[in-house]
């Protein structure tokens, strides 16, 4: 290539001139392609990844857009993005209010790529983290006003394990237990059928990508009655024991048995029973 | 009716034959799209995946290599699937010409052959000057985004690509960047796209540099210097030196890696100059004898 049209010879300062023209348009296709693809890469939040899925900046290194994925789901939740989609194009997700993952114990998806852009050292389908389970909205889930639902406690495919429904007293009614879903995270695999079964017009119920979806206590916080656990004792000079002005024989447990009788029962919930006892108090 | 290259032949010979191979690649292009057609619309699962990786029957596993080399850049560890089909995917265009895929397998070469074609047919003449070397430049972008940013840029925007999942798996906007394509090859640069730019054409175009079925112009003594064939063909610049290299002792196959192997010329000459071989010059240069052992290999 010594010799350019017309075959007049080029020289060195042609040549060079030549190859720095082309590396700068080159590079500033470069810089816009660059620019685009970190656009282009972000992933809404309302948007999950099959399980496996690499944390989201390798994925879309990983990931060659094929949807083997998407063909071999057995329940067909999976698309790939578009051109002009928020997601990264080509690459798949699932909408948990439109379905969510079903969990298969031979994780199709995951055998199907050609990458490990969907890992495939997950082998056990409850190790999975798509996203992890939020109740978003205390204000319109009905288990807060005392109705009973629990339809996402029932639903999710670990029943129990990442949604349990903690009672607590119903100050409406007085007399009722409000049945309040409680996500744990560390069971949660973020499938999203909750959301998909959430019966709200709109899910109070989210799966977000667990990085929105979870706090952090500061690492300096140490709770005293775990650290006292570990110690086997009081690392620090337990206070005095608190005394109360009883009647002798008497004293008061704080941690529930309230006021008891010394080298006796408790004292009965009737307290008529305590005033006829004979001898009294 | 004005002048088009394989007029000639056409009038010589019969239509069939000066669109001989013409024909056979529609056919194998059409056909390897309507088998990936068939699974998502008539529930036929035969091919899945698309030209990125695809899955054949359960058991063949093929991979776009440049894919698979952009997503280890990024830092990812291959799937032994993933790598098997990378393998077999290049040992076939090894043996059968690189840059086979362009022209009988890529369906954006229907686009940009549709354009080249209207391009003749309403006679614009208008080219801006691109170098062909873009495609290497690009190329080298293309494997230096993922080390550099960790995302597989191109990809983003990569035509080959964008059309092929669009087919199967739905356009979103992709169909804009076809018609960007198309408008650009049919009013901006002649081959512009397919010739000039395509970095994946340029990839296969590598790993062909060996391949076995090559373009010989065996009857090049019989050149009429009609120029149908440097008309017809997506990369004129192959051609030159096996059709006129004689006399410098080149011999008479065209080993340019970025011979298409789409056999327009073949089909355009009416003078029967170049035919397809598989190996090596056999013949010694010149020699238009053996006939007899023309082999073709479709992609």
């Amino acid at each position: 290539m010594n010799s350019g049209k017309n075959g007049k010879p080029i020289d060195r300062r042609q040549f060079i001139a030549g190859v720095m023209k082309t590396a700068c348009g080159v590079g500033m296709i470069g810089l816009g392609l660059g620019l685009y693809s970190r656009q282009a890469s972000s992933l809404p939040a309302a948007v999950l990844r099959p399980p496996g899925a690499l944390p989201e900046a390798d994925f879309n290194g990983a990931c060659i857009r094929c949807g083997l994925c998407v063909r071999d789901c057995p329940y067909d939740i999976l698309h790939l993005g578009r051109l002009g989609q928020a997601v990264p194009t080509g690459t798949p997700y699932f909408i948990a209010r439109e379905a969510g993952c079903e969990m298969c114990e031979d994780i199709p998806c995951v055998a199907a790529c050609p990458t490990n852009a969907l890992d495939h050292e997950l082998t056990d389908i409850g190790d999975a983290d798509m996203g992890l389970a939020v109740l978003v909205d205390h204000e319109s889930c009905i288990a807060f006003q005392g109705l009973r639902c629990e339809v996402c406690f029932n639903i999710c495919p670990i029943r129990g394990e990442a949604i349990t429904l903690d009672m607590q007293h119903n100050p409406r009614s007085g007399k009722h237990a409000l049945f309040i879903p409680v996500v744990h995270s560390q069971p949660c695999t973020g499938c999203g059928k909750c959301e998909e079964a959430c019966i709200l017009d709109e899910a109070a119920i989210k799966v977000l990508p667990r990085h929105l979806a979870k706090g952090k206590l500061g690492a300096h916080y140490r709770l005293g009655w775990e650290q006292k656990r570990a110690a086997g004792g009081a690392l620090v000079t337990p206070d005095a024991e608190h005394r109360y002005n009883l009647p002798e024989g008497m004293h008061y447990d704080h941690a529930g048995r309230g006021l008891i009788e010394d080298g006796g029962a408790p004292i009965p919930a009737d307290p008529l029973d305590t005033l006829n006892r004979k001898g009294g108090l | 009716m004005q002048d088009y290259p394989g007029k000639t032949a056409a009038a010589e010979q019969g239509w069939l034959k000066a669109h001989k191979w013409l024909l056979l690649r529609r056919g194998s292009q059409l056909g390897i799209l309507a088998v990936f057609l068939l699974g998502p619309m008539a529930g036929i699962w035969i091919l899945t995946g698309n030209l990125s990786a695809s899955m054949t029957l359960d058991v063949l596993p093929l991979t776009d290599p440049l894919l698979l080399v952009q997503s280890m850049l990024s830092g990812a560890r291959p799937v032994v699937s993933g790598v098997v089909g990378a393998l077999i995917v290049l040992l076939f265009y090894a043996l059968v010409g690189g840059r086979v895929f362009c022209s009988w397998v890529c369906p954006v070469n229907l686009v940009t052959d549709l354009a080249a074609w209207l391009r003749r047919r309403l006679q614009i003449q208008t080219s801006a000057r691109l170098s062909r070397n873009l495609r290497w430049w690009l190329l080298g972008l293309v494997l230096l985004m993922p080390i550099a940013t960790g995302v597989m840029a191109w990809e983003y925007v990569n035509p080959v690509s964008l059309t092929h999942r669009g087919l199967l798996f739905g356009m979103g906007w992709a169909w804009a960047v076809v018609a960007a394509v198309f408008l650009y090859d049919l009013f901006v640069v002649r081959r512009g796209w397919c010739g000039h730019l395509c970095p994946v054409g340029a990839f296969y175009g590598l790993i062909g540099v060996k391949a076995l079925v090559r373009v010989h112009a065996n009857g090049r003594e019989r050149c009429d210097d009609c120029m149908d064939c440097f008309n017809i063909c997506p990369e004129p610049q192959v051609i030159k030196p096996a059709l006129k290299g004689q006399g410098q002792g080149i011999g008479p196959v065209i080993r340019d890696i970025n011979c298409t192997n789409c056999g327009r010329c073949i089909d355009v000459c009416s003078k029967d100059v170049f035919r397809f071989r598989i190996g090596g010059e056999r013949a010694s240069p010149g020699h238009q004898a053996d006939r007899g052992r023309q082999r073709v290999a479709p992609g």
